[in-house]
């Protein structure tokens, strides 16, 4: 019973993976855009949440409501002032202009916070938990579970049935046959970076509820974000989902039986799948080169 | 690829028929400048040798940093701006360069005369590693290294024999006398450098260099020419490994100890990418002038904290986007200029190089 629990906060575990990496996932999906400011983007969108809450004395999900436009607005932005010049400019920009953005927002935190480990009070609501037989369910892991699963079908749904979806995939197919048939690209891309940054600032600010926040974290949060994306296969939004949950049983299970080797394993969890099956679990060998 | 038979400083003369075209051609991979540029450098390096007679180590101390920052720059530009392959992972051979030394230092050896052996430790490490990576390309394969680099880190934090989390001191040369230890680490550092940078230079005016620039803006087409890309790409990740390596080393040396945390920080390959990038990728001007740029702006903002890594990613960032050859390809690209030139000339024959 012990394996099952513990396979159990493995997945919730992977759902929180997931739902950090979902924007991540739609913006290569969609621009080829690897932002490897993600992780750094989601603890952003975390320390305005517990700046908004200490200026206001509003609990954590009135302080969500009010960061949520404001992740989508400045994810927008981002996208039309610096996004889609660098994909404009050549293959490499996009790694260059993002990882730069990385450095600068860390460093920027750092000297506006502190290095120093920041809380997410979220009341009584971060330790409390249900138990049905020898099994535990924690009820700030599940809440991420239940939104990794909401917003990616959400998304899949729009994707699938809306007419801006059917304009997302058709640019995703092909941005120039797209741009003839006279889709408005940029609006579009700066709406699905503005869904991908606003998701990835309510992942980071979920999960800071546990972990606490502090300026270094976007590093750590980008990787996993990125093993996620990869292993579940690019481009594939429920194998985003499956991406994360690998990773987070893997860490689970390996931490019953040694905590210092969760991480690593995990970690070379990622390694194994590009070895043997760069394109992923769920992608297909074309999102490759 | 016939161009490997033009190589040298001497011109190759060829000649092709055209009606009404001057005949003879000579074809040059130097030029006068370059002439100068080399007299220069080597008067630089015979007064930069003598200079721990000369100064303080309050003058040598900070000049490890930008030997170390400018042989960083060049094995990354090889790697990025002539082979295509943008890593965020050489800390890992930083790392391994350093516990190497470490290592050998611990058995005895003077880690003076170990330096080379973190190259090799380095060069090794890179070559399994790039089984790995092979396959991959671009973003891909700048997060791989990356988490190769992480699963360095991680291994070492727990491993007791490495120092573990906290890592570890060069007790050896603790016991020397620090002038002569300072003096030591300063000339280790400028023969790094000068080792990378010339080493880099001779490598990308080379036959391999020409197939890296294939590579690197076309592989398919270089492919079809007959380059053997991964064999290019190796070579150069295994190169870059190598020298990152020696950094690794003189990094130990001069710090006198180890700290996992830092060393495989990839805060070295945002440094690396800033000094590249805002130089001018694809230069061998660009990132000396940008990795001195870099420096300066360390050493004259560091006291205000960490603000100057905001100006120096904007810088970086603007100049990807608004001047994507860099500050020394902008200006010299539109001027002609080239000090240290690697490709190949075409002018009439009879003329000299300018």
């Amino acid at each position: 019973m012990t394996w099952l629990n513990d396979t159990l906060q493995g997945i919730f575990l992977g759902g929180a993976y997931a739902l950090t990496a979902v924007g991540l996932s739609l913006m290569f999906g969609v621009m080829r855009l690897v932002n490897l400011a993600h992780g750094d983007l989601a603890v952003c969108g975390t320390y305005l949440v517990t700046t908004v809450m200490a200026a206001l004395g509003a609990p954590l999900w009135v302080a969500l409501l009010i960061m949520l436009p404001l992740a989508f607005l400045f994810g927008t932005l981002l996208q039309l002032a610096l996004f889609d010049r660098a994909l404009s400019t050549g293959p490499m920009a996009p790694l260059l202009v993002t990882f730069g953005l990385s450095v600068m927002i860390e460093n920027l935190l750092l000297q506006t916070y502190s290095a120093n480990v920041r809380g997410v009070p979220a009341g009584r609501f971060d330790v409390a938990a249900g138990h049905i037989g020898g099994l535990v369910l924690p009820w700030l892991s599940v809440l991420k579970l239940v939104l990794a699963v909401a917003v990616i079908g959400g998304l899949s749904a729009v994707l699938r049935l809306t007419a801006w979806g059917r304009r997302v995939r058709a640019t995703s197919d092909d941005l120039a046959v797209a741009r003839l048939q006279g889709v408005r690209v940029r609006p579009l891309f700066a709406a699905v970076t503005g869904i991908a940054i606003a998701a990835a600032a309510l992942a980071g600010t979920l999960n800071a509820v546990t972990t606490g926040v502090d300026p270094t974290l976007g590093t750590l949060t980008l990787i996993f974000a990125f093993e996620a994306v990869v292993i579940g296969g690019l481009g594939s939004l429920w194998g985003t989902l499956a991406g994360g949950m690998m990773l987070g049983v893997t860490q689970v299970l390996v931490s019953q039986v040694s905590v210092p080797y969760a991480t690593l394993a995990s970690q070379l969890l990622f390694l194994v799948v590009l070895a043997a099956r760069p394109q992923g679990l769920f992608g297909s060998a074309l999102a490759v080169s | 690829m016939s161009a490997k038979h033009a190589g040298g400083p001497t011109a190759a003369a060829g000649s092709q028929v055209r009606p009404g075209v001057a005949t003879a051609v000579s074809v040059s991979q130097w030029s006068r400048s370059a002439t100068v540029t080399v007299a220069a450098s080597g008067v630089g390096a015979a007064v930069l040798i003598t200079l721990p007679y000369v100064v303080g180590t309050q003058v040598t101390q900070p000049l490890v940093t930008l030997f170390l920052l400018v042989a960083m720059a060049a094995l990354w530009n090889l790697l990025a701006g002539y082979a295509g392959m943008i890593s965020f992972g050489q800390q890992a051979y930083l790392g391994i360069g350093a516990y190497t030394i470490y290592l050998v230092g611990r058995a005895g050896v003077n880690p003076f005369a170990a330096i080379p052996l973190a190259a090799v430790a380095s060069g090794l490490a890179a070559a399994g590693i790039f089984l790995l990576l092979r396959p991959l390309t671009g973003g891909y394969f700048a997060v791989a290294s990356w988490v190769v680099a992480e699963c360095l880190f991680l291994y070492v934090t727990t491993q007791g024999w490495l120092g573990g989390a906290t890592g570890a001191g060069l007790q050896q040369l603790s016991a020397m006398a620090p002038l002569v230890r300072q003096a030591d680490t300063y000339w280790v550092a400028l023969a790094v450098m000068a080792v990378c940078v010339a080493g880099v230079y001779l490598l990308v005016r080379s036959r391999f260099g020409l197939d890296c620039r294939a590579v690197h803006d076309e592989p398919a087409a270089a492919a079809a020419m007959g380059v053997e890309v991964q064999r290019t790409r190796r070579m150069a990740y295994i190169l870059a490994a190598a020298g990152a390596g020696l950094v690794g080393g003189v990094l130990i040396i001069s710090s006198l100890y180890i700290d996992p945390g830092s060393v495989f920080s990839v805060n070295y390959s945002a440094d690396m990418l800033f000094m590249v990038v805002i130089g001018g990728l694809g230069t061998m001007e660009g990132p000396i002038i940008g990795a001195v740029i870099f420096f300066a702006a360390q050493q004259v903002f560091a006291q205000y904290g960490a603000w100057y890594l905001l100006g120096i990613g904007a810088l970086a960032i603007g100049v990807v986007l608004l001047a994507p050859a860099g500050l020394w390809g902008s200006l010299a690209g539109r001027r002609g200029w080239s000090l240290l030139p690697v490709g190949y000339r075409v002018r009439p024959a009879g003329q000299g190089a300018p």
